[in-house]
C-alpha cells in the first residue's frame, strides 16, 4: 500500500463526497452524528456531481482525487448517473484512479427489522478490477460474440490476501472462496490456487471452497452458514446484492472499496430522486459505511458506539424512516441516534 | 415415430443414467414409482459411466429420445476432466433447461407462493470450455453467445409461457457490463417478445435479480437466462421453496429430452444413506410421463406425491423422518390404492 498510514486513536482527515439526490441530506446526518460521538475527524468536502462535467471534461476533478489520495480515506454518497454518453461512470473513474481493488460488504441482520432471514452475518469480498468486467468483447463472425474473462495471479493474490487479512483483523473464523472451477478450470482454477496459498499463511482461519451454484443455494436457504466469502468480480457482484437482499436491501448495507492508494466507503443505494430534499431519506447505509471507515483508520470503539446507537434506534421502532415502513423524518432519526450516543 | 395413445400396448423405452452421488437412488426411486402406475414404460439403464460417455450411452439416447438422469461427478481446477454433463448437453444439443419451482404441501418454504419456471440456455455462454494461459499468471476464458443460440432459447421461453398460459417472461442479463454478449441475448428476447403481445416482457440485471429473488420472489413468473445465470437462478429458487430435493427439471433439445433434479447436485454428503429427498426427481418423472404422452399416469404420480407430502411422513431435509425408501413406499402405496 502506498497511501498514508493511520495511527489508531489519532485524529485524521477524510474526503467527503456528499453526492447527488438525497446524498447531501444523509451526509449532513452522518457529520452531525460523528460530531456528537466526538470522532476526531476533519472533513474535506468535495462537491462532485454525476450530472456536471468539470473543465477537463471529466466527471471527477484531479483535485478531488488528490484529496482522497492525501487523506487515504473517503466517504461517499450516491452520484447521479451521467446524462448522455462519452463519460466514464464516476464509480469507475474512482476505482481506476485510486486502484480500488476490493469491494467489501458486511451484511448483518438488523434487529427489529424483520425479513425472511434471521441472524445473517456475512461479509462478501469481491475482486473489483478484472474478471468478467474486462470490457473485451468482439463479434467473431456475424451473429457470434465473444466476451473475454481475464483472471490474473497478481489480482487474485491481492484479493485473497486481503480477504484473509480482513478475517484476521475482524475476528472472523472462516473464509469461503466461491468459484466455478468445475467449468472454468484454468481461470477460476488460478483464483483458487491463490486463495489456497493465502490460506496457508493464516492457519487460524478455516478455509473452504464452494461452487457458485451451491453458494447461491446455500445463501437463499441457509445464509447463516457463511462468514467471509471471497470471489472473482461477477460472482462477488451477484452474491453481494443477494446478501443485501437477505437483510432488507441496499438502504441498510454499507460498503467499502479498498485500494492500494486509498479507500472509499459508500452507500450503495441510488440518489432516490423521488424523496430528495424532503427530509425522508434513511442515512443508515451511509452511516454504517462511515463506521467501516472508522474501523479502517483505527477507531473501532467510535465505530461500535455509533453503530450500536443506530441499530438500537431501528430496533426501538419509533423513528424508522419510510423505506423501513415507518414515518420518521431523516432529522428525527438522526436526533434519536444522537440522543442514544449521549446517554 | 408417432406416439399412440395409452392402452394400445405401445411400449416406450426410456434411457436411465443413474449417474453418481445420490443419482442412482433418485433414478431408482423414479423407476419404482413409474412402474407402480403400470405405465407402458420399459427402462434401458446405462450405468457403466465413470469419466466419459460411452458409445452405448449415446446410442441409447439416440434411439429412445428420452432419459432419466442423475448428476455425473465433475473435476475441479486445472487439468481435471471436462464435465460430462456439459458434454452430453452439447453433443445432443439439449439447449433448454427448464426448472419449475412451485409450492408443495408439507414443506416449510422460506417464501410462500413462489411459482417460477426458469428457462436456461444450456449449450453456450460461459460453458464454452475455451480457456488458456496467455502469459504466466494471466489467464482468459471466453464466453460465447450466438444469435442462433439466443434466438432459440428466447423462442422456447415465450412459446412455453404462451402454451402454459403464463403471463410474463423476465430476461436476466448483465448487458450494462457485457454490452455485446448479453446485449445479443437481450436483442433476441426483445425480438421474440414482439411476436407474443399477450405475454408481458421484462428485463432484470442479474445482481438485482438475486436481491429481488430473496426479498420478493412472487414477482417472477417465467424467467429466461443465458447459461451461467441460469445455474444461479435455479439454485436460488430451489433454496426459496425448501431445498434442492424438491425441484424438478428437464433439459430439452429438438430430438431428446432428459429429466432430472432441477438443482443438479451430487450430494455426496448423503449419497448411499437412503436419506435423499426424491420429490424433485419424482416430479421430473411426472414431466417425463407427460412428455411421452402418458398424462393419466403422470396425474396418478402427481396426486400421490401431493397426498403423501401433505398427509404422510416426509423426507428429512424438509423436517420429516421418512427415509427415501419409506417415502417412495408411501407414494407407491397411494398409487395402488
Ligand atoms: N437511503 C434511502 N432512504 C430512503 N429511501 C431510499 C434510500 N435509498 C433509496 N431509497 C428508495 O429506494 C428506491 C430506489 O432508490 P434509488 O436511489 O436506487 O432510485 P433511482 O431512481 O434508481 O436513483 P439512481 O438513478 O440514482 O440510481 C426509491 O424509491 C428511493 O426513494
Ligand atoms: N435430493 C436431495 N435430497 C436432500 N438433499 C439434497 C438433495 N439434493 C441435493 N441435496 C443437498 O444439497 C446440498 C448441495 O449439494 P452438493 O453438496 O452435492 O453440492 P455439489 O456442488 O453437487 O458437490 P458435492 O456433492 O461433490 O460436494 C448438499 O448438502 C446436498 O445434501
Ligand atoms: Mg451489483
Ligand atoms: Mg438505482
Amino acid at each position: 500500500s502506498t497511501g498514508p498510514t493511520f495511527t489508531p486513536g489519532e485524529p485524521f482527515r477524510a474526503t467527503l463526497f456528499p453526492g447527488d439526490g438525497i446524498g447531501p441530506e444523509i451526509s449532513e446526518a452522518v457529520q452531525r452524528i460523528f460530531e456528537v460521538a466526538k470522532v476526531p475527524i476533519e472533513w474535506d468536502h468535495q462537491i462532485i456531481s454525476g450530472h456536471v462535467v468539470n473543465k477537463d471534461g471529466d466527471l471527477i476533478s484531479e483535485e478531488a482525487l488528490n484529496s482522497v489520495r492525501q487523506n487515504g480515506v473517503g466517504l461517499k454518497g450516491p452520484f447521479g448517473t451521467p446524462i448522455g454518453t462519452g463519460h466514464r461512470s464516476l464509480n469507475l473513474t474512482l476505482r481506476k484512479a485510486l486502484n480500488l481493488y476490493a469491494n467489501v460488504r458486511p451484511c448483518v441482520s438488523v434487529k427489529g427489522y424483520e425479513t425472511k432471514y434471521k441472524n445473517v452475518d456475512v461479509v462478501t469480498i469481491r475482486e473489483n478490477t478484472e474478471g468478467e468486467y474486462s470490457g473485451l468483447e468482439h463479434e467473431v463472425v456475424k451473429g457470434v460474440v465473444e466476451n473475454v474473462k481475464v483472471i490474473t495471479r497478481h489480482a487474485s493474490e491481492r484479493i485473497a490476501h486481503y480477504a484473509f487479512e480482513y478475517a484476521h483483523q475482524h475476528g472472523r473464523k472462516t473464509v469461503c472462496a466461491v468459484h466455478k472451477a468445475t467449468i472454468m478450470k484454468i481461470v477460476d482454477g488460478l483464483f483458487l490456487e491463490c486463495c489456497r496459498e493465502a490460506a496457508a499463511k493464516y492457519p487460524d482461519i478455516k478455509y473452504e471452497e464452494m461452487v457458485m451454484d451451491k453458494a447461491m443455494l446455500t445463501m437463499a436457504a441457509n445464509p447463516t452458514y457463511f462468514d467471509v466469502m471471497v470471489m472473482p468480480n461477477l460472482y462477488g457482484d451477484i452474491a453481494s446484492d443477494l446478501a443485501a437482499g437477505l437483510i432488507g436491501g441496499l438502504g441498510l448495507t454499507p460498503s467499502g472499496n479498498i485500494g492500494e492508494d486509498a479507500s472509499v466507503f459508500e452507500a450503495v443505494h441510488g440518489t432516490a430522486p423521488d424523496i430528495q430534499g424532503q427530509d425522508k431519506a434513511n442515512p443508515t447505509a451511509l452511516l454504517l459505511s462511515g463506521c467501516m471507515m472508522l474501523r479502517h483508520v483505527g477507531h473501532p470503539e467510535k465505530a461500535d458506539a455509533i453503530q450500536d446507537a443506530a441499530l438500537g434506534v431501528i430496533a426501538d421502532g419509533r423513528w424508522r424512516t419510510g423505506d423501513l415502513g415507518g414515518s420518521a423524518r431523516c432529522s428525527e432519526f438522526t436526533q434519536a441516534v444522537i440522543d442514544r450516543i449521549n446517554i | 415415430g408417432s406416439l399412440q395413445s395409452p392402452g394400445d400396448g405401445y411400449l416406450r423405452t426410456v434411457t436411465v443414467f443413474p449417474g453418481h452421488g445420490i443419482g442412482p437412488e433418485l433414478t431408482a426411486a423414479a423407476q419404482r414409482v413409474v412402474d407402480a402406475t403400470n405405465a407402458p414404460v420399459e427402462w434401458e439403464v446405462v450405468d457403466n459411466i465413470t469419466n466419459k460417455l460411452t458409445p452405448e450411452a449415446y446410442a441409447s439416447l439416440r434411439k429412445n429420445h428420452v432419459a432419466l438422469k442423475g448428476e455425473f461427478q465433475v473435476g475441479v481446477g486445472k487439468g481435471s476432466m471436462n464435465s460430462i454433463n456439459v458434454e452430453l448437453r452439447r453433443e445432443m444439443e439439449l439447449y433448454a433447461n427448464v426448472v419449475h419451482s412451485f409450492p408443495l404441501p408439507g414443506t416449510n418454504p422460506r417464501h410462500e407462493g413462489v411459482d417460477i419456471v426458469m428457462i436456461r440456455e444450456s449449450t453456450e455462454g460461459e460453458y464454452s470450455g475455451m480457456e488458456h494461459e496467455v502469459a504466466p499468471g494471466i489467464t482468459e476464458a471466453l464466453k460465447v453467445m450466438t444469435k442462433a443460440g439466443t434466438r432459440r432459447i428466447a423462442e422456447y421461453a415465450f412459446e412455453y409461457a404462451y402454451l402454459n398460459r403464463r403471463g410474463k417472461v423476465t430476461a436476466v442479463h448483465k448487458a450494462n457490463i457485457m454490452k455485446r454478449a448479453d446485449g445479443l441475448f437481450l436483442d433476441s428476447c426483445r425480438e421474440v417478445a414482439k411476436n407474443y403481445p399477450n405475454v408481458k416482457y421484462e428485463e432484470v440485471i442479474v445482481d438485482n435479480c438475486m436481491m429481488q429473488l430473496v426479498s420478493k420472489p412472487q414477482q417472477f413468473d417465467v424467467m429466461v437466462t443465458p447459461n451461467f445465470y441460469g445455474s444461479l437462478v435455479s439454485n436460488v429458487v430451489a433454496g426459496l421453496v425448501g431445498g434442492p430435493g424438491l425441484v424438478p427439471g428437464a433439459t430439452i433439445g429438438k430430438e431428446t429430452a432428459i429429466f432430472e433434479q432441477g438443482a443438479r447436485h451430487l450430494a455426496s454428503d448423503i449419497a448411499g444413506t437412503n436419506t435423499a429427498n426424491p420429490t424433485g426427481m419424482l416430479f421430473a418423472a411426472v414431466m417425463m410421463l407427460r412428455h411421452i404422452r402418458l398424462p393419466v399416469f403422470a396425474d396418478s404420480v402427481e396426486d400421490a406425491l401431493f397426498y403423501v407430502l401433505e398427509h404422510g411422513s416426509r423426507p428429512r431435509d424438509i423436517g420429516g423422518n421418512a427415509s427415501l425408501s419409506e417415502f417412495v413406499d408411501a407414494v407407491c402405496e397411494h398409487i395402488n390404492k
